[in-house]
Order: structure tokens, then C-alpha cells, then sequence
């Protein structure tokens, strides 16, 4: 384990500005991305867990320097990535790529297979010529675990979980060290699901990669992760190893979220918190804890002070007063 | 008499067969739980149970679905009236675009309303059926554009447009797959409220077999068309039979399972028109012998209320 961790996020912030027109002023700042911190390490998968509006995908897109950051700092590798620009920027995104949630809008429909696969091998130079670049093509889609003689065919002439195959191989065209994975299953159908979630852990073994693995899915989170961070309006709320946070949740929401979650295992019926009402707006984010307008257990000071995300040991953090 | 049977449904679109002897039977006040992956024929099954699907390119070239004893396949257009909305309501998967953009949701749910019970027509029932799904401060929310509703208050405004007719049955189809799990644990909460509270059957169409366990009596699991198992909700799951559905439930993380390598299933869902002859699961199937792929697979009755089609199945 190397000292540096491959990815150093450091009060991150992203916020958005609403405007009426172009050029008016900011009414408000949607705060999509509020002081979140972590680090990951090389060969490690960290689970970014919450509901759709958390911040989630935004903060895996600032991590890639897909989006914008507001405050904060994003080191990869021990270099400073926040305000990279151009060429130097460049340089370092053949380090870290993104797998997508939709497999159908991800692809581009009039490129074949092997041409979505083979253009970062262009961009990058990574080959010197055509015989070269279609030999990595081919090794590429039997990597993912698809017939290379299939490279001609368009998207559409793929499956979900076949598509799915083709963003993977198109991610792992540049060799990249960190690949930001954004609900790459939930598009896809359960038995292709597993397809899909066991092609991602055997690469990692492979290859050594960091995953950033966002989702909605406590049970896919779980499986795939080693560490969990539950996100809230924009807030990590808790951090822990990934067993640790279905036995244990600590935050009320992680509870909540945990209970939540349909079982085929009727064995075990645990005891649902249905939370009242729906995650409010980022707009204007409740004083406080940003949870406590639906935590079944919240205090006065909940409504006034806003917790800070305290270091419990044992890899696990939490931002709550009552822990 | 079952509230509703479906015996031997078989359905086509032009020339490609869909869905494919699929029967079922519902008892009054009863959950029925439809389970499968995409494409396996349970949307269009429970579509056509108040023939919403469109004839032509949809057909239904054999079977019966009877509705309190009746075959909604052979009624006239004043009958199926009274079916549609009447005693059958339906709720979508996508609430959001389910409902009309440009309508005050009261609108909406007084149009349902006007339709099958006039005399009802007005703002107080309205307001009853939004507090009954629970929608806070429905007095002023039946004011309300669709868009100003989230996600899960927009479903339990198409619960409530579902419910307005005073329905026998609700076909829910997949009606908690676009939201997220905190709202989804409340649709599926409300649900079974409303259907202790009301007394109605509910047809639930899902491809998540979590939420089986959380609401069905009974449970039918779809492939390719067809219904391969079917029994007793709790029992399926504990002893699924079938290998699609022993597989598609190993195939499902659960919490707690980390670390253990998810069992996937080989290959792809066949589409219709290229469905094998016997056994469909056949090609993905890990215990398939050379007479699985040879002719119509039976029923395997087994255990106690609790069928397969595939005759390797232990009772």
C-alpha cells in the first residue's frame, strides 16, 4: 500500500448558480456538493451511496474534472487535478475514465463497436497504426467478455448488458488507474446485472483499478465496495466498511435507507422505518442537519446546528449529534 | 368464482407471439405478484386484462380473460366501459409521464371521477381520495400542476386517479421502479394500507423480487412469455423449483452477501420471435438435457400449490 492514496478529495464543493437569463445575477446557489472528503486507494472500490438529487453523480463528475468545482481540492496521484486546464488536464484523463448509467444514450449509434472503442486509442496515440489498433480493439471486447468479431456491429444491434460491456471496454481503452462508475447496472436487467458486477470485480483484480462506484443500490453498493459513503443533500452523512454499514448503520438515514431495502430473504423481516415525506430541495436546504425535517429521532439542536463529520475509528465516520 | 382467471392467454403483435399460455387466477382482495425480467410478456399480459392493448398490431388468437366469470375477450365496447377504470384501475410504471403535463392533478382525478361515478364528481371527494394516499394538505395541492410534485407524490396522485373508480382490482405496473427506495418503501406501505382499508385485489407487475416477499400472496415468475412458476408467494422464494428463478434469485445481491461472487446467468433473454422450441430457458439452463429443447414443456404440479414448467424439478 503505497503512502499517497491514489485519490485525495478535500472539502469539495460544487455549486450551481440559478439564474433567470444569462446575464442576470445569481438568484441562489443550488448547493449539489457541500465539504465532502476522502481519499482512495489503488485497487480499492468505494461505494457512493443516496437518493437521486444527493450530489452523487455530480461529485463523481467534478472528481473527473467533468464538471465544475466550487471550492475544495481534488489530488490524483499526488498531483494537484483541481485547476488543471488543457493539454495538462489532458495528460491526466487518460488516468481516470467513467462508465455510464444508460448503456442505450452512452454509446454513440453510428459508431461500430470497435470504433467507440478504439477512438480514446486515437486521441491518446496510444497505437502507431491501423493493424495495431485493431488487434487492441479485439483484445479489448475478450477482456469484456464479448466476441471480437463483433467489433463491425452498431449499438443498437447489442444488448443492454452487451452495450453495457462496450462502455467498460471503452473505459479500459486508455489504461486508466481510477474508473468513476455511475449506476452502471441499474439499467440492466437482474440476471445481466450479475454479469455485469462480476465482470467489474474480476477487472479490478486483473488490473488493480479504483472504482468510484455510484448507486442508489445498497445490496450492488455493498457487494462491490470496500468502503461505503452515504451521501444526503449533498453531504456525506456516514462513512464505513461495507459490512459494517448493513449491520451497523449509525445515522438515522443510513437506518432508514437499510430498512428500506426490499428482501427476497424473507427469513429475516427487519423492522422498516418508512420516512415521511420526500428529500428536500438543494435550493433550500433545511437549517442544520440537512436530514432532520425527516429523522424519526431528531433534537432541537438538530434544527440549528449542523453536525460535523466526526472520525468514530475503525474506518467509520458519521455526521450526527446523537452518535 | 375467482374475481379474475386467465386461462391460456396467448398474445401476438403482427406475427410475433408475445406472451404464450399464460394463465392465472385472482381471488377478491387477494395480491397477485408478476415477476420477470424485461420483455417477458407481464406488461402486455396486464394490459390486455381491459384490452388496453391495440388491436391491430396486438391480437389475441387463443385464451379466455374472465372477469367475474365473464370473457373480457368477447365483450362489446359498453361492457369493456365498465371494466376499464370501473372495476379494473391502473397505475403505471412512470408517474411523471403518465400524467398530463398541462391538467391540475384535481382536474385529473374529477375527469376519472366523472367518468364512473358522477355523482361524485366534486372537490371533497378529490380531497378524500388525495388524504387516502396520503398527500399532505390535499386542499391546496389539488390545485397543483403535475410538475410541482415530486416523483412520489406524483405516483400516489396516479394511485388516487386508480383508486377514484372504486376499483375491485389495481393493476400496478412496476409503480415503485422509478422511484427511489425511501419513497418506494412508502408506495409499497400505502399499497397494502389501501388494500386492507378498501378490500381490493392487486396485481403487481415487478422485475424486483424484493418486494415480492414484502406483498404477494401469490406469485407468477415470467420467461419469455410465459409464466415458468407458480405457487404460494413465500414458498417460491423460499423453494424456488425452476432453475430461471432458483438462478434469478441467487443472482440478486443481498445485503450481508459481500464478498461472494453473484451466480449470473449466462447469455441473454431470448426475444420474441427467436424463442427456442421447448424449454425456452433451456440454452441458459445449467441442468438442461437434450429432451428439454424437444417439444411443449408441461406443468409440473409437485408440492402443494406450487407449479413448474420443467419436468427435472424436484416436488
Amino acid at each position: 500500500m503505497s503512502p499517497t492514496p491514489l485519490l485525495r478529495v478535500e472539502n469539495l464543493r460544487v455549486h450551481f448558480p440559478v439564474q433567470r437569463s444569462l446575464f442576470s445575477k445569481p438568484e441562489a446557489w443550488v448547493r449539489a456538493v457541500e465539504n465532502v472528503s476522502f481519499t482512495l486507494r489503488t485497487g480499492e472500490t468505494i461505494g457512493l451511496l443516496g437518493e437521486s438529487g444527493c450530489g452523487k453523480t455530480t461529485l463523481g463528475r467534478a472528481i473527473l474534472r467533468l464538471g465544475p468545482v466550487t471550492a475544495g481540492s481534488i489530488h490524483f496521484d499526488g498531483t494537484d487535478i483541481t485547476h488543471l486546464e488543457g493539454r495538462a488536464l489532458r495528460e491526466h484523463r487518460r488516468r481516470f475514465q467513467m462508465i455510464f448509467q444508460d448503456p442505450f444514450s452512452s454509446l454513440n449509434p453510428r459508431f461500430t463497436a470497435g470504433q467507440i472503442v478504439g477512438e480514446a486509442l486515437e486521441i491518446h496515440h496510444l497505437v502507431k497504426d491501423s493493424a495495431a489498433r485493431d488487434r487492441r480493439i479485439s483484445e479489448l471486447l475478450e477482456s469484456v467478455g464479448l466476441d471480437p468479431r463483433l467489433a463491425d456491429r452498431f449499438p443498437h444491434e447489442f444488448s443492454g448488458g452487451q452495450r453495457q460491456r462496450i462502455g467498460i471496454a471503452r473505459a479500459l481503452a486508455v489504461e486508466p488507474q481510477l474508473i468513476v462508475c455511475d449506476e452502471p447496472v441499474s439499467a440492466l436487467d437482474v440476471s445481466v446485472q450479475a454479469q455485469v458486477v462480476n465482470l467489474l470485480q474480476d477487472l479490478q483484480k486483473q488490473r488493480g483499478l479504483a472504482y468510484l462506484f455510484i448507486s442508489h443500490d445498497l445490496a450492488v453498493v455493498e457487494h462491490l465496495a470496500h468502503r461505503i459513503l452515504v451521501m444526503y443533500l449533498g453531504q456525506v452523512m456516514e462513512e464505513a466498511p461495507a459490512g459494517g454499514l448493513s449491520q451497523q448503520p449509525l445515522h438515522p438515514y443510513s437506518q432508514a435507507l437499510i430498512s428500506a431495502v426490499p428482501t427476497v430473504d424473507t427469513a429475516s423481516k427487519r423492522r422498516r422505518i418508512v420516512l415521511s415525506g420526500d428529500p428536500p430541495s438543494p435550493l433550500s436546504p433545511p437549517t442544520g442537519c440537512p436530514f432532520h425535517p425527516r429523522c424519526p429521532v431528531a433534537q432541537p439542536r438538530c434544527r440549528t446546528e449542523t453536525p460535523m463529520l466526526r472520525d468514530l475509528g475503525e474506518g467509520r465516520r458519521v455526521a450526527c449529534h446523537l452518535v | 368464482m375467482p374475481l379474475l382467471e386467465i386461462r391460456n392467454l396467448r398474445i401476438d403483435f403482427g406475427t410475433h407471439r408475445v406472451v404464450d399460455e399464460v394463465s392465472l387466477s385472482l381471488d377478491a382482495g387477494k395480491t397477485y405478484c408478476l415477476v420477470g425480467e424485461s420483455g417477458c410478456g407481464k406488461s402486455v399480459t396486464a394490459l390486455s386484462i381491459a384490452r388496453l392493448l391495440a388491436t391491430p398490431p396486438a391480437s389475441h388468437p387463443r385464451g379466455q380473460i374472465l372477469w367475474e366469470g365473464h370473457d373480457v375477450l368477447t365483450m362489446n365496447p359498453q361492457q369493456l366501459q365498465r371494466i376499464r377504470g370501473g372495476h379494473v384501475g391502473y397505475v403505471f410504471q412512470e408517474p411523471g409521464a403518465s400524467l398530463n403535463p398541462v391538467m391540475r392533478i384535481g382536474t385529473q382525478i374529477r375527469e376519472s371521477l366523472a367518468h364512473h361515478r358522477p355523482q361524485f364528481a366534486n372537490d371533497a371527494e378529490v380531497i378524500r381520495l388525495l388524504r387516502l394516499v396520503g398527500i399532505p394538505a390535499p386542499e391546496t395541492r389539488l390545485k397543483a400542476y403535475p410538475h410541482q410534485l415530486s416523483g412520489g407524490m406524483q405516483q400516489r396522485v396516479m394511485i388516487a386517479m386508480g383508486l377514484a373508480p372504486q376499483p375491485k382490482l389495481l393493476i400496478a405496473d412496476e409503480p415503485t421502479t422509478a422511484l427511489d427506495v425511501t419513497v418506494q418503501a412508502q408506495i409499497i406501505e400505502l399499497l397494502r394500507d389501501l388494500q386492507r382499508q378498501l378490500g381490493m385485489a392487486l396485481l403487481l407487475i415487478t422485475h424486483n423480487l424484493g418486494l415480492v416477499g414484502d406483498i404477494a400472496d401469490r406469485v407468477g415468475v415470467m420467461y419469455a412469455g410465459q409464466i415458468v412458476e407458480e405457487g404460494n408467494a413465500l414458498d417460491v422464494l423460499q423453494r424456488p423449483r425452476h432453475p430461471y428463478t432458483q438462478a434469478l434469485l441467487r443472482s440478486v445481491p443481498e445485503l450481508g452477501s459481500a464478498g461472494r461472487r453473484l451466480e449470473s446467468i449466462p447469455g441473454t433473454v431470448p426475444r420474441p420471435g427467436d424463442w427456442p422450441t421447448g424449454c425456452r430457458f433451456a440454452p441458459r439452463c445449467p441442468k438442461a438435457r437434450s429432451e428439454c429443447s424437444v417439444g411443449p414443456i408441461d406443468w409440473n404440479p409437485g408440492g402443494i400449490d406450487h407449479a413448474v414448467r420443467c419436468p427435472h424439478a424436484e416436488a
